[in-house]
């Protein structure tokens, strides 16, 4: 294969890259070894950060956001929910911090307006008693599927090949040059090479493994951050604790729930990260001081993410490390086609796309201007389903009579999981199990996949989708993944909900031993 | 409102398995006896009874015979259950079961020594004891390889005939599959499995479907249909449609509840009316507390209409999480009526493997009530709680039925041993008394 441009990582970033270079006429191939926001954009909060977060550490990052954020407002609508945000104070917090907060935002062109503590609990009636200062920000909450999803499809549109299970094994360098770079298809363990003008290492927290592939040593630090689903949704606006950045500060929205976290654990292995028991029990005990209701409200899941820290991060710990972000040309490392893109935000991610397209280009010879500072991101109609509640909607209003329920929890009927099926068809994927729960709320409901699970696995066979074989295999891994965002909130309702899991799954289908 | 108290010899409390087979043992014993709780269907699952599958879990090793294999577990992990009756004890706890549930409309089949492969809803194979009858064929079609069709129907979800002949065939090539629209629901686009049996209790409709099905039926000796061959007498609905289909059709268990299940539930209920058992169903025990006279005074809710029951002793049958005989919270698993000391690792960390189809099992499936060899629940000081409180089912400790494949085994047995004490006891009492 060849191509232009090779784009290695489908999160946000590689997706937003491609689309923007799709835009300026370059023809590109993005591949992930998972699928679609496998990593960090899948495991984020988020948070449509109004900068507030940063204006002590990192004004330029905090700045960043602020402008960021404001244009994605009006020019992706279709993924986010504009609901403004406060920050908030309990007794016991740092009086000092609270009192610089306004002027440091200022120093930021971060716009706030100072509420009195009474108005916050009005207005937020879930906060604590507590609260002894307030102000309001312009946050919002952003469905980091949809967006991803919406770059990937636009991006396609434009011509951009996309290849999921997709890893990069290695690069062929000669005169300073990567003339091709080696992948395997995970699935099949097929090789294949693709021979493009300039290759982009877009693979987050993995850029540094990536990069040294081709021999060229990033130092990467990994931090994980694990992040709590509530079952309801608990706060109407994103809660922000007011103080220093640390564990357990943020409450967002995500349509019918609430998104609490997050930690900051330095791991060795960005593949080999989850929730652990400890990070859920410290979110908790953390976040209730803010939102009493955190303490006993139900969780659903847990999960993730992992990010890249450059750089020495000694003494402040993680936290200080800058969430800028970094575009690095290895010309000067000796290869001249290899650039790497890695840091920032979600929040940012067009930004980053933009300086990253800028210096593709200026390596091409191209001379068209970024296109996605004023050019909407079109909503396509198949990446509408991981919205809550959507699919229920569409399905009462108008359905075939064979279009039953799939996903009851969550009311998912057979229609949505064709149109995802012909979404995933229409550029040469095939379905399983996974790349359903990616794009739908299918699996996401209380039952967290005991009876949608098999349900949809049976009817992913009879479209063709699955093998025999690879049913059960599906089934499995379903479940494990299920499973990883469970095991570290299992008490209570949900230690009853995977009592029933097991009893199916193990103790009357028998999936956890080998087969005959 | 609040009822006189009632009088008995045995509180059985929960209405699961164990339950409904404790209550059986005691009526069968001559005991007076109330049993109080919700059955939900779910708690029968596919009505079919496990004896024991596996074991050790860690290697997953399957027994074709589980009574050498209950042999090899009570060597192993003296402190399951099990460990605590003799085979004897279990085959006759089966035996009474099996014949209780033949009198009360719902018979079972078994190979008596061994156990037996049934085909599930998305074609993996499960080893199992007791098998209802109306799924035997299945089984023996299955031992034979013999030719054999395998329906499903358009509206009942989650169970694929093109699956199951497709992961099967490889050992089992006289396999075929079909698929028809469900008679007489023709126009839903979904038909529940209960509403498929109730169709199929008339005649006419059983006819409906022979006839969509016999134009498949082409040299092949069985046919396998989902488990919906009506909720009463099945095996005579079973052998009707066998005989309008012209070879002999056999049902496959289908996703849980499934009829199997709820049969199941109807057919203690049924048995246990004629038995004149004291039945307190979609009721909770609110509480118990032990009197001075030794006795037992139970309260039953819900709280507007309240009854209280005193017995001479009771069986906690009350079952896990689903349920709720245990509860667990961030910190702790406890007991949720008499707040026994519950047997559990000793921090949440180590409950659940991080990955969960981990061979070892999960720790906290062997939390539990610790029991003396008579089946009472012990004190924090190691002796029994109560002189006259049992346990049974899957509320005991050191037992992970889900892995070891021994749910119902494990309950009908376990409530033979704690009505079996409780009668010992009571004989022994009632002998000084006199
Ligand atoms: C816990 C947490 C919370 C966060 N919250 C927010 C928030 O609220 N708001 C916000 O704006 N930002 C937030 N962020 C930051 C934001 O999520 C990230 O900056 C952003 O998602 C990074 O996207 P990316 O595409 O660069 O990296 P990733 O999303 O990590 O994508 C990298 C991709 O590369 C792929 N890859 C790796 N190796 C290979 C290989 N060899 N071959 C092929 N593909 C490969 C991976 O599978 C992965 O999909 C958060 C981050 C974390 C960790
Ligand atoms: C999905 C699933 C699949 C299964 N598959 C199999 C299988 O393949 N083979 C097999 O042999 N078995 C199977 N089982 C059944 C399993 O064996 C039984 O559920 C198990 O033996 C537990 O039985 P139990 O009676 O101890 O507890 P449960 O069935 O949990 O019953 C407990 C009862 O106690 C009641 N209760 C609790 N608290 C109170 C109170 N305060 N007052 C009154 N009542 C109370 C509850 O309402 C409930 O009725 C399955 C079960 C499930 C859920």
């Amino acid at each position: 294969m060849k191509t232009q441009v090779l784009i290695i990582g489908g999160g946000i970033t590689g997706t937003g890259l491609a689309r923007d270079l799709a835009l300026r006429g370059v023809e590109c191939i993005l591949v992930d070894k998972r699928d679609i926001n496998a990593g960090a954009s899948g495991g984020n909060h988020g948070l449509l950060h109004s900068g507030g977060r940063y204006v002590a550490t990192d004004p330029v990052a905090a700045r960043e956001c602020h402008e960021e954020g404001e244009l994605l407002k009006h020019l992706a609508p279709q993924c986010i929910e504009d609901t403004g945000g406060l920050f908030i104070a309990v007794e016991g917090d740092d009086e000092k911090y609270i009192a610089d907060f306004p002027s440091l935002c200022a120093q930021c062109g971060i716009p706030i307006q100072p509420m009195d503590p009474e108005q916050a609990r009005e207005i937020e009636p879930a906060l604590s008693e507590k609260v002894i200062a307030a102000y309001s920000v312009q946050d919002a909450a952003v469905d980091p599927f949809m967006l991803s999803l919406e770059n990937l499809s636009h991006a396609q549109e434009l011509g951009v090949k996309w290849l999921s299970h997709t890893k990069v094994r290695g690069f062929e360098i000669r005169n300073s040059r990567i003339r091709s770079v080696r992948l395997e298809y995970t699935q099949t363990a097929e090789e294949v090479a693709i021979e493009a003008d300039i290759v982009v290492n877009a693979a987050g927290a993995w850029a540094g493994l990536v990069a040294g592939l081709a021999g060229i040593p990033i130092h990467i630090l990994y931090s994980k951050g694990t992040l709590l689903i509530t079952q309801s949704r608990i706060t109407r606006r994103v809660i922000n604790r007011l103080r220093p950045a640390s564990d357990a500060d943020i409450v967002v929205p995500g349509g019918v729930v609430s998104i609490v976290g997050t930690t900051s654990i330095r791991i060795d292995d960005p593949d080999d990260a989850y929730p652990t028991i400890k990070e859920v029990d410290l979110i908790i005990d953390d976040a209730k001081v803010m939102i009493p209701a955190l303490d006993k409200t139900r969780y659903v899941r847990a999960y993730c993410g992992v990010r890249p820290l450059f750089g020495s991060a000694e003494g402040d710990g993680d936290r200080s490390v800058s969430r800028g972000f970094t575009v690095m040309d290895h010309g000067g490392q000796g290869i001249n086609n290899f650039i790497t893109i890695t840091g920032g935000k979600l929040t940012t991610y067009r930004l980053m796309a933009e300086k990253t397209a800028d210096l593709v280009c200026q390596h091409l010879g191209v001379s068209k201007p970024c296109l996605t500072r004023t050019k909407p991101l079109p909503a396509s109609h198949h990446d509408r389903w991981t919205e809550p509640a959507l699919a229920p909607k569409v399905w009462l209003k108008d359905h075939g009579r064979d279009d039953v329920i799939l996903c009851e929890c969550e009311m998912v009927p057979k229609s949505v999981v064709d149109s995802i099926i012909d979404s995933i068809h229409q550029y040469g994927g095939k379905a399983d199990l996974h790349s359903i729960g990616l794009r739908s709320r299918i699996g996401k409901g209380p039952c967290q996949g005991t009876f949608c699970g098999p349900r949809v696995m049976s009817y992913l066979f009879d479209r063709g989708e699955l093998s025999a074989d690879q049913c059960l295999q599906s089934l499995r891994d379903f479940a494990r993944g299920r499973w990883k965002g469970l095991h570290s909130i299992l008490w209570d309702q949900q230690l009853k909900q995977v009592e029933l899991l097991e009893a199916m799954e193990c103790g009357m289908l028998g999936l956890e031993l080998k087969e005959e | 409102m609040n009822l006189d108290p009632m009088e008995c010899d045995l509180a059985v409390i929960g209405c699961g398995i164990a339950g409904m087979a404790a209550t059986m043992f005691a009526v069968n014993r001559g005991l007076s006896t109330c049993q109080v709780g919700s059955p939900r269907e779910i708690g029968f699952a596919s009505g079919l009874l496990d004896l024991l599958g596996i074991h050790p879990i860690s290697e997953a090793k399957p027994w074709h015979d589980p009574w050498a294999g209950l042999d090899a577990l009570v060597r192993d992990v003296p402190q399951h259950p099990y460990a605590k009756l003799n085979k004897s004890d279990i085959r006759a706890a089966f035996d009474e079961l099996l014949e209780f549930l033949k009198s009360a409309g719902l018979p079972y089949s078994r190979h008596p020594e061994y156990n037996s492969s049934i085909i599930t809803h998305i074609g993996t194979m499960k080893t199992t004891y007791g098998v209802p009858e109306t799924m035997w064929k299945g089984v023996e079609a299955f031992e034979q390889k013999k030719p054999c069709l395998i329906v499903d129907f358009t509206s009942l979800k989650g169970f694929n005939a093109g699956l199951i002949v497709n992961r099967l065939k490889p050992s089992w090539p006289g396999l075929c599959a079909a698929r028809i629209d469900f008679p007489v629901n023709r126009l839903m686009a979904e038909v529940l499995p209960e509403h498929m049996a109730n169709t199929l209790a008339t005649p006419n409709n059983r006819e409906q479907l022979a006839q969509l099905i016999r134009p498949h039926v082409n040299d092949v000796e069985f046919v396998g249909i989902p488990a919906v061959l009506g909720l009463y007498r099945p095996t005579d609905i079973a052998s009707d449609i066998s005989q309008r289909v012209g070879v002999p059709v056999f049902e496959i268990s289908t996703m849980p509840p499934a009829i199997t299940g709820l049969r199941l539930k109807e057919a203690f209920e049924r048995g246990m009316g004629e038995k004149r058992a004291h039945y307190f169903p979609r009721n909770h025990v609110t509480g118990v507390k032990h009197e001075k006279t030794g006795r037992f005074k139970v309260s039953i809710g819900p709280d507007n209409v309240s009854q209280t029951v005193l017995s001479k002793g009771v069986v906690l049958a009350t079952g896990r999480f689903i349920g709720g005989g245990l509860h667990g919270d961030r910190t702790n698993i406890r007991e949720t009526l008499f707040d026994l000391p519950v047997y559990q690792p000793e921090t949440r960390t180590k409950w659940h493997r991080v990955d969960f189809l981990d061979r070892r099992g999960h720790l906290i499936n062997q939390a539990g009530l610790e029991t003396d060899d008579h089946f009472r629940p012990l004190a924090s000081n190691g002796r029994p709680a109560f002189e006259t409180l049992f346990a049974a089912g899957s509320i005991l400790a050191h037992q992970d039925w889900k892995r070891m494949k021994c749910g119902a085994g494990l309950a009908v047995a376990t409530a033979f041993g704690a009505v079996r004490a409780f009668v010992d006891h009571f004989r022994s009492k009632n002998y000084v008394s006199k």
